[in-house]
């Protein structure tokens, strides 16, 4: 490698990790400049002690943890099932998987909104519950991908047939298989997906505000039009729980390593 | 044998039952509201089929905002694709030291990720009026971004470049591995062939990697195209991006026309599928090669 060569080298990454850490330490920066001429973290104070920062927050996560359950409960027997019985299935269920890649996700609300709306055959969008079954579905859907993917490769690890077949001797129904012996052996697989799915739909915008949900994206945008500093510290918040739970993948992975069960 | 053969027909009766948690769920949340959006795009307000909705997409301020939002996500998936390429190119060619790979990899993963609100909030806090790299340049060069540069971070350009800050770490998930697919006995067989590393580059490494830069250019351009809250969180209405305005449309029907807004939908959907077509087509061409 020439001297040349090596500078250039240098310098692309110089730029591009310029490029990934000013804005960051812009926000930052920007979030503690609430008070004029010294640096302090009033902007913080003033949105902890919002009223709608706690709601909408608490609202996000609890919408995080629904699609969670959710996707775990539709992805995991599916793959499960895939594996065991339908190989051939897999590319059709795979490509069904990464649909939420190709349709933007503001097309799909779309499409939930016209359909689901009070006078259609299942009129979700009409009541309180209904809307927030519907978002919680939809974030599936957005995170289906990741998920998908996530529990998929925690299962090649794993000896499914075997393991399914010594249970199936053992007495054990479906369900038991399912939950006690498939569930527990991807579970950093599932936590990773996990993981990701909440850094997705804590600050998701788009369907929470086409749907009129109270969620943290749409709260983070209204704010971000009225208010001069807190928005910048709201985003530090987001900016860290998404790459806090993305450390966290990292290190579920990392234990993964450990041998699961094998045969 | 013969008692045996008529189970697996009855079995796999039950095989199916056990994938339609799965294809409900698909259909209900995925398929069928892209289909109502798709079939409304050809309807008129009866529910006739009509080609108008398709045709009047060519009125009113449509397609200067599908030109706008095609020249921001080619701008930002051509500059992702050059920067991130240099990038990854340095990491493994080895200009820079092996170490930094994995953490340059690991970060991608996760700022590749992060589009939305945040991000907005982040580049005008950067290159805003009042941000850090302006007032920074402002009092030490006496140099003013919208004056001197005429860069104004509610533009065109300012989103190009705030979309990069996800477009880069994606080119550089994506191209790390077909650079490293490269065998080093190939640069060796045309060093022996008398070849200069610029014609190796122009006649061997670029037609194996053009696939997968095409490839690429493609999904970053569809990863643009769609993303919504960054550019209504930073522009919020002043710019004329397809998003923002099939946004207004799903609010409060600014097009005066339902279906003209399914047709918006539907040319959406048609833009993205090309390109993560063009993705898929590309990516089994440069597959071939890189085994």
């Amino acid at each position: 490698m020439s001297i040349g060569a090596r500078i250039i080298g240098w310098g692309v990454l110089i730029f591009g990790l310029l490029y990934f850490f000013v804005p960051l330490g812009g926000l930052f920066e920007f979030s503690l400049k609430a008070r004029r001429g010294v640096y302090s973290l009033d902007a913080y104070s003033r949105v902890w002690a919002d009223p709608q920062f706690q709601a909408t927050f608490g609202y996000s996560v609890m919408m995080a943890l629904a699609t969670i359950v959710i996707g775990i409960v539709i992805v995991v027997p599916t793959a499960f099932w895939v594996r065991l019985k339908m190989p051939w299935a897999r590319p059709y269920v795979e490509f069904m998987t990464l649909l939420p890649l190709v349709i933007p996700a503001i097309v799909i609300v779309f499409g939930y909104i016209r359909l689901y709306n009070t006078s259609s055959f299942l009129p979700l969008t009409g009541s309180v519950l209904g809307t927030n079954v519907l978002l919680a579905f939809g974030y599936t859907v957005l995170a289906l991908p990741y998920m998908y993917r996530a529990v998929d490769t925690g299962l090649r690890t794993i000896d499914v047939a075997t393991l399914t077949e010594a249970a199936q001797i053992l007495g054990a129904g479906w369900f038991t298989i399912l939950s006690r012996i498939i569930l527990p052996n991807v579970v950093p697989a599932v936590l990773s997906g996990a993981f990701l799915t909440f850094a997705i739909v804590i600050g998701e915008f788009t369907l929470a505000a086409l749907l009129d949900r109270p969620a943290f994206g749409p709260y983070l945008q209204r704010i971000g039009a009225n208010k001069a500093y807190e928005p910048f510290a709201l985003s530090v918040i987001a900016f860290g729980i998404t790459w806090g739970c993305l450390a966290l993948i990292q290190l579920v992975s990392r234990f993964s390593k450990a041998a699961p069960a094998r045969f | 044998m013969n008692q045996a053969s008529p189970a697996p027909r009855l079995r796999l009766s039950f095989t199916w039952l056990g994938l339609m948690p799965f294809v409900i769920f698909v259909m209900l949340f995925m398929v069928l509201p892209t289909m109502h959006i798709v079939i409304g795009a050809f309807q008129t307000r009866d529910g006739a089929f009509t080609l108008q909705n398709i045709v009047d997409l060519n009125s009113g301020t449509i397609p200067s905002s599908y030109w706008i939002s095609v020249k921001i996500s080619v701008a930002s998936a051509a500059l992702g694709c050059l920067i991130g390429f240099g990038m990854a190119a340095a990491v493994v060619f080895g200009a820079v030291p092996r170490w930094v790979r994995s953490p340059l990899m690991t970060f991608s993963g996760v700022a590749s990720n992060f589009a939305g609100v945040p991000l907005a909030f982040a580049f005008l806090a950067t290159f805003g009026p009042v941000g850090l790299v302006t007032v920074f340049l402002r009092n030490n060069f006496g140099l003013v971004l919208q004056r001197d540069l005429g860069f104004n971070i509610l533009s065109f350009w300012g989103l190009t470049v705030t979309y990069l800050f996800f477009q880069i770490p994606l080119m550089i998930l994506i191209i790390t591995p077909a650079l490293e697919g490269l065998r080093r006995e190939w640069r060796e067989a045309a060093q022996v062939l008398g070849a200069t590393t610029l014609q190796y580059w122009r006649m061997v490494a670029m037609p194996i990697l053009f696939p997968s830069l095409l490839g690429t250019f493609a999904l970053l351009f569809a990863n643009a195209f769609g993303a919504v809250a960054t550019a209504i969180a930073l522009t919020g209405s002043s710019l004329n991006i397809v998003p923002i305005q099939l946004y207004a449309q799903i609010r409060g029907d600014v097009l005066g026309n339902p279906h003209l807004g399914y047709a918006m939908a539907f040319g959406m959907i048609v833009v993205t599928a090309i390109a993560n077509v063009v993705y898929i087509w590309l990516r089994i061409r440069a597959e071939r090669w890189l085994k």
